[in-house]
């Protein structure tokens, strides 16, 4: 496996499998000695057509993939693909549902945010805060299931508002869970700051400057850390953040350690919005009735994920189900940088480096053909027809003599 | 000549040092497991481990060099097995004894540490590559503060053999206080040497997936590990014989104070190990060099002023 040119260089497989990923992807590492002179990223490995599927199943159906686009933010995902849906359908979601909305967002991005610490710790070599933060996990994954019925994909969201109500014990167990975690949290941050194993290995590492930030459009913490004020919940409200103050957590470090900040705080600032909502929740109901078909039209919806900003777009015609949903999750957005992050640094540091953009595989991973010739043609059903007899006659079958017309299909 | 041998293969020789091996191992595990608030292993975790690899297949890379690659696990147990016979476990003195026998110790605890680079390096495998060379680059940042630190006190004590420190220690105990900037060089060196965190970067798992040793597997990895676990051993059985030499007189209150002095020791590496991140190799040898050596010369020259004020 290893290469050695006459440069001394040695080629460094990361990933597919490898201790460090959590999900398939490649990364090739040029190293000279310690150093990472080239970093080749490849993704891809688990493409699972959820978008193409989505057009074959009716708006409910979808609701349950879409759902499970990202197990870890699986509420930002279906939040949006409702936001979208509600929109081209004209429908008002009551104020309550939208609140209940918020206040599960805020719970994933908890339990989302005290993942990502977890993983990051191990990334370089501290379980010992690795564990500490999915015990502290447990507690917010014991008020989802709570309050949704489910742990991970919670299935609270529905197309018309929330399945299910809150009352006044969960609300209680939910203020009492936060009063708690909020300690920790504080601890988790004072630890960032001071001790110091954490800061050699955390401080200038994976560096991406306001302007680079800017260049490859990169999104969440990892934008905010670099001082751009972007999140989604202040720049353009969704559900019921037009009430809920929300301060957007920044930073000036643009390196690992400013993730690690900037996701910390934003831990407390999610507990802030959590209270604020556990105070002032409106009475009445949950959900309006939607309709099945939704009116031809497209709209773009947008929401903030705890990785960054996540887009969704849907097309409808008019039926049961939808010409094209488009999902766009933030890691897509934030994959463009890794490899200027990664250039010029440790081979020690990739791990948290790829860590630190928060990557979210499966999410991101879509089927793109690269055809390495220029020829380009528009094929109708005719000529595609003919191309696909061409072809099984070459692999010795004769599909000539059945008789398809396109009518049937359509 | 039956005794010598008895003393040699069962106790405190082999046998002993292989089951207090896996005691040690359990005992680190557990702790670092209450720390971390995880259950932690059972007991007989360290020897099913053992067993369980010893019955596993041995795969062996095409590309390696298939007789260094068998036989460098073996070598590395040996001399981890050798030099134990030259601490002193029952009644402060050691099996065997002679003057100088520190610098033999010495030498033995260096060749397992060659013994992972080598099969490393033998394994052709990049992520062992890789591996090896921190190994050997870490070695050469803690072996000088390291000897550095076992080697001060032996300048009060007039002598350079374990066995003559540990006694003339355990009469002038207060002389033990002069050694604390040692002991605690000892100590951060000793953890470097046994490549626990923050000083794993040889064994990385999320970055080269387990260093030197990555394609080892079957009865080969388990004698390895086995000489790891004894490695450990050796470690703080020598630095509580050297820095914590008290002792009483009678053999079995001694005994029983050897497993205290290297369990004390054993929980302040696992600490260590708990507590923090690991560094980077760049920032381990840095680390060595500009504060761990300074702290062992500054300790030598202390010893070089106290033994010519005793003198005079």
């Amino acid at each position: 496996m290893s290469r050695k040119g006459k440069d001394n260089r040695i080629v460094l497989p990361i990933g597919p499998q490898h201790p460090s990923l959590k999900e398939p992807a490649s990364f090739r590492i040029t190293l000279e000695g310690e150093k990472v002179v080239n970093a080749v990223i490849g993704v891809g490995y688990n493409h699972r057509g959820l978008e193409k599927a989505c057009e074959s199943r009716n708006y409910v159906q979808d609701l349950y993939l879409i759902e499970r686009v990202c197990g870890i933010c699986s509420h930002t995902h279906s939040t949006a693909y409702c936001q979208g849906i509600e929109e081209l359908a004209g429908l008002t979601i009551p104020r309550r549902a939208a609140y209940i909305r918020v206040i599960v967002a805020e719970l994933e991005r908890l339990h989302s945010h005290l993942l990502w610490l977890g993983v990051a710790a191990h990334e370089i070599g501290f379980d010992t805060l690795f564990m500490y933060t999915w015990r502290d996990r447990e507690k917010v994954l014991d008020i989802l299931a709570e309050v949704c019925g489910n742990r991970v994909n919670y299935g609270i969201n529905t197309i018309g508002g929330v399945r299910r109500d809150v009352d006044e014990s969960m609300l209680q167990d939910i203020s009492k869970m936060a009063d708690a975690l909020e300690d920790q949290i504080k601890y988790y941050l004072d630890l960032a700051m001071t001790e110091t194993t954490l800061s050699v290995r955390l401080a200038g590492v994976g560096k991406l400057s306001y302007d680079d930030a800017l260049r490859f459009g990169v999104v969440g913490p990892v934008a905010r850390s670099a001082g751009i004020a972007d999140d989604i919940r202040v720049t353009e409200p969704y559900a019921a953040y037009d009430e809920v103050p929300v301060r957007p957590v920044t930073d000036t470090r643009a390196d690992v350690l400013g993730r690690t900040v900037v996701r910390i705080k934003e831990m407390l600032e999610s507990i802030n919005i959590i209270r604020f909502c556990i105070r002032n929740i409106p009475d009445g109901d949950i959900a309006v009735k939607a309709p099945l078909r939704i009116p031809a039209g497209e709209v773009i919806s947008r929401t903030e994920a705890p990785r960054g900003e996540n887009i969704h777009y849907i097309r409808s015609n008019g039926t049961d189900k939808p010409d094209r949903v488009r999902v766009r999750a933030p890691s897509e957005a934030n994959w463009r940088g890794v490899k200027h992050m990664l250039e010029g640094g440790y081979l020690a540091d990739v791990p948290i480096t790829i860590a630190a953009i928060d990557p979210c595989y499966s999410c991101t991973d879509r089927a793109i053909i690269v055809d390495s010739g220029s020829r380009t043609e528009v094929m109708d059903w005719q000529s595609l027809r003919q191309y696909s007899i061409d072809w099984y006659k070459k692999q010795g079958v004769d599909t000539a003599s059945a008789k398809v017309s396109a009518k049937e299909y359509f | 000549m039956l005794v010598s041998l008895l003393k040699i293969l069962i106790f405190p020789g082999f046998l002993f040092l292989a089951v207090y091996a896996m005691v040690c191992e359990y005992i680190d595990r557990k702790v670092y497991a209450r720390l971390q608030n995880r259950m932690g292993p059972p007991w007989y975790q360290p020897l099913a481990d053992f067993l369980k690899l010893l019955g596993k297949e041995t795969i062996i890379p095409a590309d390696a060099n298939r007789r260094m690659f068998q036989i460098l696990p073996v070598i590395s147990l040996s001399a981890v097995a050798a030099s134990f016979i030259y601490v002193p476990v029952v009644g402060g003195s050691a099996v065997y004894s002679f003057e100088g026998d520190l610098i033999v110790v010495l030498y033995f605890l260096t060749i397992p540490t060659i013994c992972s680079f080598l099969g490393g390096w033998y394994s052709r495998g990049v992520y062992s590559t890789i591996g090896s060379v921190r190994t050997l680059t870490q070695m050469f940042a803690y072996e000088v503060p390291l000897f550095m630190a076992l080697l001060a006190p032996s300048l009060i004590a007039k002598t350079w053999s374990v066995t003559g420190m540990a006694s003339f220690y355990s009469e002038h105990p207060l002389y033990v206080l002069i050694n604390i900037p040692a002991f605690f060089t000892a100590l951060i060196a000793g953890q470097g040497k046994l490549e626990r965190a923050p000083f794993d970067s040889p064994e990385a798992e999320t970055e080269i997936v387990s260093g030197a040793l990555v394609e080892y597997s079957g009865r080969l990895l388990a004698i390895f590990r086995m000489s790891m676990d004894c490695e450990l051993v050796l470690v703080a059985s020598l630095i509580s014989a050297i820095f914590l030499p008290f002792m009483t007189g009678i053999v079995i209150l001694d005994f029983v104070l050897y497993l205290a002095k290297t369990l004390a020791v054993l929980l302040i590496l696992t600490l260590m190990r708990s507590a923090m991140a690991r560094l980077r190799v760049d920032q381990m040898v840095n680390f060595c060099w500009r504060y761990l050596t300074p702290a062992a010369v500054i300790q030598i020259i202390l010893d070089l002023i106290i033994r010519g004020g005793l003198a005079v």
